[in-house]
């Protein structure tokens, strides 16, 4: 172990060896490193955590309880901390202490708390802690006292009081669901024939048709029918309202205090401490999907990211009917009937470093081309009577299509191309030489075998534009959108509209919402659905390359 | 058999003529193909070239000149011996207003000159108008100074009707003080310079009588808010002047008065409080014998512009020293004119303004750009005057020759130039030329700032602290995967790195922003420890290696070294974070951003340089890797064989042979990841603090180009000049990336003919 076997040692390179061989470990650890952190926050999130109660020695040493779940744990300097708290002796530099959620922001004004694990007297998990998921405020936390219909206190054994709790949850859920229906199905209809009556009405009299002619008669009737139709609506959901607030129930906080509140404010209540691990699979699993299935509620930090997922696939499917039949068409004229040359190799080029422009510019060009450019001038021919209010003249779901669309045609040509060049010669010449033509060739045998590499590419842009985030936010995205872009209106399939995109609602909750700690871990399980969804297709597209690869490589051995 | 030969022919024939029909179809149809094909292909590389010609479409319009064109020339309106003393036009540029020295106010259209409405303020007042001057251009005040040493002033207003949906103007004039007239000086003296300047609250006017005094008088106007009784009160004082006043200017906040003597020395005057004006400068402001010819205020009352009798327009603006002690400075000269300045006319809302000679030449001028628009020869003559339309889109000239010509004048985006988009620029207020990128403000006198310098150097330095986390990071493992590595392994480890390159910046952004810059922040002694300590513990884990028992070393196959250190790089990231708090504590005081901020002047924001580096880095090392990684596994094998028969180690072979014959393909997937980092979009948006600020320091935040576009694009105003430059930041993307990916593209395509000559 001298220093000249040190020295040799170098001189033979393996230490560089070995510091190559680190690099790859660390690229990977990272890769993998990130998709671990993405999917366990991503999936812990629903799991029901259990609720303490904790007794806690305060900064003035009085002695205070607070219910809440324990979300972080995290060791700090004691610099780091408010100067002058008692409970840390001078000795300790080094502090471990926990983030509680406390819930119950609409009485404690606070959702999130740091404790000192110093300051923890005590800590209990009762069985009738309960969590109660509400519709606003988000979370509370207590113990249950007692259910009231009308202010009459409702049961009167302590036992069933739990069970009645939860049935009458379910029945003024099941009233909620009935009011949501009316207000956004029956009621969304109305308006949305109101308006169009509306529009047809104003294109009536700019036409000049005086107010007695039998069409302006006949659209006012309509009006009539529908504002009917729109009281006995609206009186039905009074009645509804009526209903729903009957049922109240009381519950005691940390602090000791009794709240009553409305029970139609409640989404779910749970008693995580008291419940068995089938019970938690179980309430893992409706919570998994509420997330996919349901609106989201609360500025997007609670409920369900529904909407955004929808969102996202019909835009990625509208692109992607947009983007085949082009990027296929460029890639043979480029492949097949253009003169190979110097200008067909620059245009090649051109094509691949396209691929490699930011997709903020392709952002930058459809706000410009498509919405501003496009778009004024179709309201100014076709939905003149709706201006100055635009209808495509603003960013909405088919701009947003289309400048993905042209952001990902290069990664369908490209891929088709490559795919066109991998048709071994023999069987184009096979098909000239018995007499085939062209065109015949290309469409009996050269694209049927090419049907991999698009789909490839097809699967590439797919992936690409569902990740995109930074064009969208130009050309038609929002945080909260108020209709599908799809529904039973007529023309059922709203190209105008604006949407909700799963990327872009990572980057709208994580960073604009509101109460950004209490939303962090949707915006985790969010992410992870993005990734998977991004995966799961690049794994495909590789899939189907490689299978592609073998099979000609067969076909040019025989 | 005859019939039989006979009906084969019939039946050939049918069949050829069948046939040709069907060939002909087939013809046919793949002719059709073939148009279709071409039509298309070319339809969609048009489309896809499109984008640049778009942005380039929409640029252009900030450096086109202003374009000026005469509307209509008739005969001076009211025409008579009375001289003009000022001219004004509405917004709409439909009605124009000329005030005489006889004290009469005359609307004309602008159309023909056909006049309107007339009104003579002498009919209140007998004496005669001995001096005149208006107030702040969109105030729309006029004040005369008349002989008997009061001050009548007067609102111009312009009230718009639609009666059957046609658009009229009537033009109107009042009298803010009820009819009265303001008596500046009681002992009667006419006024023969004048100042004014008014609003809702309160109206001032500085006012120099025949006998020299400089007399300054503040109207406070108080509204009593339960009974809506107005009182006024009144404040006078002196000003003492010494060589009389030539030039005399008041801002539009009533705040400061700066008057020319007849020595040409400029006096800047305090006068928030009314009652004690402070002189706070007096400076000679050109040289010796010249004169100062005209002097107004540029738009929002900070710089004042000084013309002189050679043609020159000085800015001047006071700035703020050391000491908060305000002294005016010459910011910049505009010297496109040759005749003495006549007339200086700021525009109502931008920072540019028109200058009219005595030769009748116009000269169109932007201040904060620094910029000359245009000089046009407006055929004025040597006294002519000139008034700007509020929304600086018209122009209305008296000539010489009693006759009024109305001009047009587009002028969209004068506040773009060269230097205002990449060069230091002095703006108001500020104490020196600086980078700054402002686009927007709530005020509506505000300067927009529009440098693209620090918005680049964002840009540059987001992507050099990301190659630099990326390079080494993926260009070794690529060495390492294409040469050393196992087969088998390689074929889990390329794709599974690769993949990444699809993973969405959005979530990388929000990783580094809520989970990594906290992180940074509390550990940051690890942060830096790290870079060190892995190194060391990998080169220390491989000397271990080679004295382990030959029966482990042989139990692991050659190409496993990655799988090896595994633990041993976790290890030590594990060691380095359980270390980072005591180190921090120890040495550090508990805190070593905040260490860093006091003892070494190094500022730390949470959501940083180094945070974003490493994010980018992160989402580029994918493309890197995938792309030398091709690059090395595509050296010819006969190259190495030969090396390692010649006798060089591995190593040797790897450093002096394969990185030689692959290092354009190397510099090309830099280029390539270098294109993908200028561009990167959310992860700047979410991982920096998006301020503006041109400093190297990677503890700081910055504002990228495409952050920036995204931030504001949505909020621009279309065809503005903000829309235009951020379509200008959007194109110096494009080419920066375009020329990277060019240059990547070129060099690969060199390199795959040598390979293939190898």
């Amino acid at each position: 172990m001298t220093t000249r076997n040190i020295k040799h040692w170098f001189d033979s390179g393996t230490p560089y060896i070995w510091l190559n061989a680190g690099a790859v470990t660390i690229s990977v650890l990272l890769v993998m490193g990130l998709l671990f952190l993405i999917a366990y926050r991503g999936l812990s999130h629903f799991w029901p955590s259990e609720i303490a109660e904790f007794q806690l020695t305060e900064a003035d040493s009085n002695t205070i309880t607070v219910i809440g779940e324990m979300v972080e744990y995290e060791t700090v300097q004691r610099s780091r901390l408010p100067e002058g708290d008692i409970r840390i002796p001078e000795s300790e530099e080094l502090v471990s202490r926990t983030l509680i959620k406390m819930g119950n922001r609409d009485y404690f004004g606070l959702d999130f708390m740091w404790v000192v694990d110093l300051a923890v007297r005590d800590i209990k998990y009762p069985n009738d802690l309960m969590a109660v998921e509400r519709h606003e405020w988000g979370n509370l936390y207590g113990y249950l006292v007692s259910v009231k219909q009308n202010g009459e206190e409702l049961g009167d054994k302590a036992s069933n009081l739990w069970v009645l709790f939860q049935e009458q949850i379910i029945a003024s859920q099941d009233v909620h669901n009935e009011i949501e229906h009316v207000e956004k199905d029956l009621i969304g209809d109305i308006n949305y024939k109101m308006e169009r009556l509306r529009l047809k009405q104003r294109s009536l009299e700019r036409s000049g048709i005086t107010a007695d002619s039998a069409q302006l008669r006949e659209t006012t009737e309509q009006q009539r029918l529908l504002d009917e139709e729109y009281n006995s609506y609206s009186s039905q959901l009074g009645n509804l309202y009526e209903r729903l607030n009957q049922f109240s129930f009381v519950t005691r906080l940390s602090d000791g205090r009794e709240v009553e509140l409305p029970l139609a404010q409640v989404v779910r209540a749970y008693q995580p401490n008291n419940m068995n691990i089938a019970e938690d699979i179980i309430h893992y699993l409706m919570k998994l999907w509420e997330f996919v299935s349901d609106e989201p509620r609360e500025a997007n930090t609670e409920g369900g990211i529904y909407p955004a997922i929808f969102g996202t696939v019909i835009m990625v499917l509208i692109m992607a009917v947009m983007v085949t039949p082009f990027g296929v068409v460029a890639a043979v004229y480029l492949h097949e009937y253009a003169k190979q040359g110097p200008l067909v190799r620059t245009i090649r080029i051109a094509v691949n470093n396209l691929a490699g422009v930011p997709s903020v510019v392709y952002g930058v060009f459809g706000l410009g081309f498509f919405v501003y450019f496009v778009g004024g001038n179709i309201d100014a021919l076709f939905f003149s009577d709706s201006l100055p209010s635009p209808t495509f003249g603003t960013p909405g779901l088919l701009w947003a299509s289309l400048t993905l669309a042209i952001l990902t045609v290069p990664v369908v040509i490209v891929s088709t191309e490559e795919g066109l060049s991998r048709v071994p010669r023999a069987i184009r010449e096979g098909s000239l030489a018995l007499g085939a033509t062209k065109a015949e060739t290309l469409f009996r045998t050269v694209l049927p075998m090419t049907a991999s590499a698009m789909i490839t590419g097809l699967i590439l842009a797919i992936a690409r534009a569902a990740g995109e985030v930074a064009p969208l936010m130009l050309v038609g995205v929002v945080k909260l959108a108020p209709s599908l872009p799809l529904d039973g209106n007529f023309p059922y399939v709203h190209l105008e509209r604006k949407f909700m995109h799963l990327g872009f609602h990572i980057y709208d909750v994580g960073f604009q919402s509101p109460n950004v700690e209490a939303a962090r871990p949707l915006v985790y399980a969010t992410a992870l659905l993005l990734v998977l969804l991004i995966i799961i297709l690049n794994l495909a597209a590789i899939r189907i390359r490689n299978k592609l690869r073998e099979k000609y490589r067969a076909s040019e051995q025989h | 058999m005859k019939s039989s030969a006979s009906n084969n022919t019939v039946s050939t024939k049918l069949d050829l003529t069948k046939d040709f029909n069907y060939k002909n179809s087939r013809y046919l149809k793949d002719v059709i193909t073939r148009y279709l094909m071409t039509a298309g292909g070319i339809g969609v590389i048009i489309a896809i070239v499109l984008i640049a010609v778009y942005l380039v479409w929409i640029v252009i319009p900030l450096f086109l000149p202003a374009h000026t064109a005469k509307l209509a020339s008739f005969e001076i309106p009211d025409k008579g011996p009375d001289v003009s003393l000022f001219y004004a036009v509405e917004e709409q540029r439909e009605i124009a207003m000329r005030v005489l020295d006889t004290g009469t106010i005359v609307f004309f259209k602008t159309s023909d000159g056909e006049v309107i409405n007339t009104e003579n303020l002498l009919s209140q007042n007998r004496a005669n108008v001995t001096s005149f001057a208006a107030g702040n251009s969109s105030g729309r005040l006029l004040g005369f100074g008349m002989s008997d040493g009061t001050v009548e002033l007067r609102y111009h207003q312009y009230n718009i009707s639609y009666p059957d949906d046609i658009r009229i103007i009537s033009p109107q004039v009042f009298n803010p003080f009820d009819g009265d007239s303001i008596v500046v000086d009681e002992s009667g003296a006419s006024i023969v310079k004048l100042a004014v300047q008014g609003n809702e609250e309160q109206t001032t006017i500085a006012a120099l009588t025949e006998n020299s005094q400089l007399i300054l008088v503040n109207l406070n106007i108080e509204t009593n808010f339960l009974t809506d009784e107005r009182t006024i009160n009144k404040v006078v004082t002196t000003i003492p002047v010494q060589y009389g006043v030539r030039h005399i200017i008041m801002d539009v906040d009533q705040t400061e008065l700066y008057f020319t003597d007849i020595e040409n020395v400029l006096h800047y005057y305090n006068i928030r409080n009314k009652q004690s004006p402070i002189l706070v400068q007096s400076l000679s402001v050109v040289e010796d014998e010249i004169d100062i010819t005209a002097m107004e205020f540029l738009s929002g009352g900070i710089s004042v512009l000084i013309g002189d009798n050679l043609g020159r327009i000085a800015q001047w603006f006071p700035v703020r020293d050391e000491n908060n002690d305000y002294s005016l400075k010459k910011i910049r000269i505009f010297d496109s004119q040759i005749s003495p300045i006549r007339q200086i006319v700021p525009e109502y809302f931008r920072k540019g303004f028109l200058a009219l000679d005595e030769s009748g030449k116009l000269g169109i001028y932007h201040a904060t750009a620094h910029r000359t628009i245009k000089v046009q020869d407006l055929n004025a003559g040597h006294d002519g005057m000139i008034a700007i339309a509020p929304r600086a889109n018209g122009l209305v000239v008296e000539n010489s020759d009693s006759v009024v010509d109305v001009w047009e004048l587009e002028n969209e985006h004068p506040e773009v130039s060269w230097s205002s988009l990449w060069g230091k620029v002095w703006y108001e207020s500020r104490d020196g030329p600086e980078y700054i990128w402002q686009s927007s403000s709530a005020s509506n006198i505000f300067e927009p700032k529009f440098s693209l310098t620090p918005l680049a150097f964002g840009t540059l330095k987001a992507s050099l602290y990301a190659m630099l986390f990326a390079i080494p990071l993926s260009i070794m493992g690529a060495i390492y995967t294409a040469y050393f590595m196992s087969a088998g392994l390689r074929n889990i480890v390329k794709p599974s790195i690769e993949i990444m390159a699809a993973l969405p910046t959005v979530i990388l952004g929000f990783l580094a922003g809520l989970w990594f810059a906290p992180i940074v922040e509390a550990y940051l002694p690890a942060m830096f420890l790290i870079f060190l300590v892995v190194p060391i513990a990998i080169i220390a884990a491989a000397y271990l290696w080679q004295f382990l028992p030959e029966k482990i070393k042989h139990r692991v196959p050659q190409g496993f070294e990655g799988l090896i250190l595994l633990p041993v790089i976790i290890l030590a990231t594990t060691a380095v974070f359980l270390l980072s708090q005591p180190i921090e504590v120890w040495l550090f005081g508990g805190n070593l951003p905040l260490w860093l901020t006091q003892e070494l002047g190094i500022s730390f924001d949470q959501r940083n340089s180094f945070v974003v580096g490493i994010a980018i880095g992160f989402a580029v090392i994918p493309t890197i890797f995938s792309i030398s990684e091709d690059a090395i596994f595509g050296v010819p094998k006969h190259l190495t064989t030969g090396s390692l028969a010649l006798g060089a180690t591995p190593w040797q072979t790897m450093a002096k042979v394969i990185l030689l014959t692959a290092s354009p393909g190397i510099f090309s997937a830099v280029m390539i990841g270098l294109g993908r980092a200028v561009g990167e979009t959310m992860i700047v948006v979410m991982a920096t603090g998006n301020t503006a600020i041109m400093d190297i320091n990677i503890f700081e935040g910055f504002r990228a180009l495409s952050a920036n576009i995204a931030v504001e694009m949505p909020e621009s105003e279309l065809g503005s000049t903000h829309y235009r430059i951020l379509f200008l930041a959007g194109l110096v993307l494009f080419m920066a990336t375009f020329f990277f990916n060019t240059i990547a593209e070129v060099v690969r395509q060199k390199l795959r003919v040598k390979y293939s000559s190898l």
